[in-house]
C-alpha cells in the first residue's frame, strides 16, 4: 500500500508551528494594541478570528489542488488528502463562524441584548452569508463522500464535486459584498479585511505569523488523519 | 430512438449536440407525464401560498417566487439526468463524446427550465400580484433567473445521478452552492419594484459571468464523472 509523502514525517515545520503559536497566544494577549472606540481590546481577537478564515481558505485550496491531482493520476493519497484538508478546513471555518459571531455580539450589537437575539441580525451580514455558504457546501461535499459506497467512484465523484464547488464559490464570495452593504472590516469588494491599510504595524508583526502559524497547525492536523487513514489500510490489506 | 441516435457523428460536435438534443425534446414529447407534473407541481404550490396568504408585499412576494423557482428547478431538472438508466447511458458514449452529451443535456435543460419560470411568472402574476413596474423587463430577468438555475442544478444533477442517490441529496448539494446566484436575482429584481428607471447592470453582468463558468466547469469536469 501506498507510503504518507516524505514532508508529513518531517519535524522542523511542526516545531516552527508551535513556536509561531506561542508567540501569538503570548504577544497577542499581552502586546500593545491601539484602543480604538467600540473594538478596545476585543481587537485581538484578529490574531484568532482572522486567521481561522485565513487558514481555511488555505485548507480549502490545498483540498481543491489535491482533488485536481487526483483527477490527473488517480492515485489514491490525493484524495485522502483532499477530503481531510477539506475536513480541517471546515473545523476552521466553524471555529472563524463562532469567534466572529461572538465578537460581533460585542462591537456590532448592543452587548446587553442577549445573544442569542441578535445573531438573526448578525447573520445578515454579506461576510457572514459568505462564511455560512462556505460551510454548507463543504457539509454537503461530506454528506456525498459518505452516500457513495464504492471507493474509486467515491474519490472521483466527490473530487469533481470539490473543483465544482471551489470555483463557483470563491468568485461568489468576493461578488457578494460589492453587491450588499456590510458593517464588517473590507469594505468595497474585499472578502476579508485590508491588512495593510487596517492593521497597525504594531499588530501586523503578530498577525502575519499568526496566519502561519494557525495555517501549520491546520497543515498537521489533517497529515495525521491521512497518516492515519494509510495506516488502517495496511492494516486491512498488507 | 435507435435511427435517431445512429446519425450521431463525433466528428461532428454541433450535429452531435442537436441529435442528442432532439432526442431528450421527442423523450419529453411522448412521455408528457414529466412535464405536466412539474407544471402541477407549481400550480399547485401556488395555490397553497395563495389560500394561505392574501396579496404579500414586494419583498415577500420576491422572497416567495425565487424559493418556487429554486424548488421546480430542482423537480424539473433532476429527471433529466436521474430517468436513464446505467445501460443506456453506457449505449450514448459509445455513439457520441461526453462534452456534446453534457453541452445537450444542459441546452435542453435551460430551455425547460426558462419555460417553466414564464409560466410561473404568469401564474404568480394571476394569483398573487405583480409589485413589478415593467413587466417586459421583469420577464428577461426571470428568463435569466431560470437559466442559471438550471445550469447549475444540471450539473449537480449529473453528480446525483453518478451517486446513485435520489433527488435529496441534489437539494443538499445544490441549495448552498446555488445562493450567490439567489442573491444577485433578488437584488436585480427588488429594484425593478421602486424605481421605473432603475437596471444595475453590473449585477446581470456578474450573473451572465457565473452563468459562462458553469458551463466551462461543466465541459471540463463532466468526462470526469462518466468513466466507468
Amino acid at each position: 500500500m501506498s507510503q504518507a509523502p516524505r514532508y508529513m514525517h518531517r519535524h522542523w515545520w511542526k516545531i516552527s508551528g508551535i513556536i509561531l503559536l506561542a508567540y501569538t497566544i503570548i504577544a497577542g494577549l499581552l502586546g500593545p494594541v491601539p484602543k480604538l472606540p467600540l473594538l478596545q481590546e476585543t481587537i485581538r481577537n484578529l490574531y484568532f478570528h482572522v486567521c481561522m478564515w485565513f487558514g481555511m481558505m488555505i485548507l480549502f485550496t490545498v483540498s481543491v489542488v489535491q482533488a485536481i491531482l487526483y483527477l490527473r493520476k488517480m492515485d489514491r493519497r490525493h484524495d485522502l488528502a483532499s477530503r481531510h484538508f477539506a475536513g480541517v478546513g471546515m473545523l476552521y471555518g466553524l471555529l472563524g463562524y463562532a469567534t466572529g459571531a461572538l465578537w460581533a455580539a460585542y462591537t456590532w450589537a448592543d452587548p446587553n441584548i442577549p445573544f442569542a437575539e441578535s445573531f438573526s441580525t448578525i447573520a445578515r451580514d454579506p461576510k457572514l452569508i459568505g462564511a455560512a455558504i462556505s460551510l454548507l457546501v463543504y457539509f454537503a461535499y461530506l454528506v456525498l463522500r459518505d452516500s457513495i459506497p464504492d471507493i474509486d467512484r467515491r474519490a472521483r465523484i466527490s473530487a469533481v464535486y470539490n473543483i465544482f464547488a471551489y470555483v463557483i464559490l470563491f468568485p461568489a464570495i468576493w461578488i457578494l459584498p460589492r453587491v450588499l452593504e456590510s458593517l464588517h472590516p473590507g469594505q468595497d469588494g474585499n472578502p476579508a479585511l485590508d491588512v495593510k491599510n487596517d492593521i497597525s504595524s504594531g499588530m501586523r508583526i503578530v498577525f502575519y505569523p499568526a496566519v502561519i502559524g494557525w495555517t501549520l497547525l491546520g497543515v498537521w492536523i489533517a497529515t495525521l488523519r491521512i497518516r492515519t487513514e494509510l495506516l488502517k489500510e495496511k492494516q486491512y490489506n498488507p | 430512438m435507435p435511427e435517431l441516435l445512429r446519425k450521431v457523428n463525433i466528428q461532428q460536435p454541433m450535429q452531435a449536440i442537436w441529435t442528442l438534443f432532439k432526442k431528450d425534446l421527442l423523450l419529453e414529447i411522448r412521455q408528457q407525464y414529466s412535464f405536466y407534473g412539474i407544471l402541477l407541481y407549481a400550480l399547485s404550490t401556488l395555490f397553497v401560498l395563495y389560500l394561505s396568504m392574501d396579496a404579500p408585499e414586494p419583498r415577500v412576494w420576491n422572497g416567495l417566487f425565487w424559493m418556487i423557482q429554486l424548488f421546480i428547478c430542482t423537480n424539473a431538472v433532476a429527471k433529466g439526468f436521474l430517468q436513464e438508466s446505467r445501460g443506456r447511458w453506457l449505449y450514448y458514449f459509445t455513439l457520441a463524446h461526453p462534452i456534446t452529451i453534457v453541452l445537450a443535456k444542459l441546452l435542453f435543460n435551460t430551455i425547460l427550465m426558462g419555460l417553466m419560470s414564464l409560466i410561473s411568472l404568469v401564474l404568480f402574476r394571476l394569483f398573487l400580484g405583480a409589485p413589478f413596474l415593467d413587466p417586459i423587463r421583469f420577464f428577461g430577468i426571470v428568463l435569466l433567473g431560470g437559466i442559471s438555475l438550471s445550469l447549475v442544478f444540471s450539473f449537480l444533477a449529473a453528480i446525483a445521478a453518478k451517486a446513485q442517490q435520489n433527488a435529496a441529496i441534489l437539494a443538499i448539494l445544490g441549495f448552498p452552492l446555488i445562493l450567490p446566484q439567489l442573491i444577485l436575482l433578488q437584488q436585480i429584481s427588488t429594484t425593478q419594484f421602486t424605481d421605473h428607471s432603475a437596471f444595475d447592470l453590473i449585477p446581470v453582468a456578474l450573473l451572465i459571468g457565473l452563468d459562462a463558468l458553469v458551463v466551462i466547469l461543466s465541459t471540463i469536469l463532466f468526462p470526469f464523472i462518466w468513466k466507468e
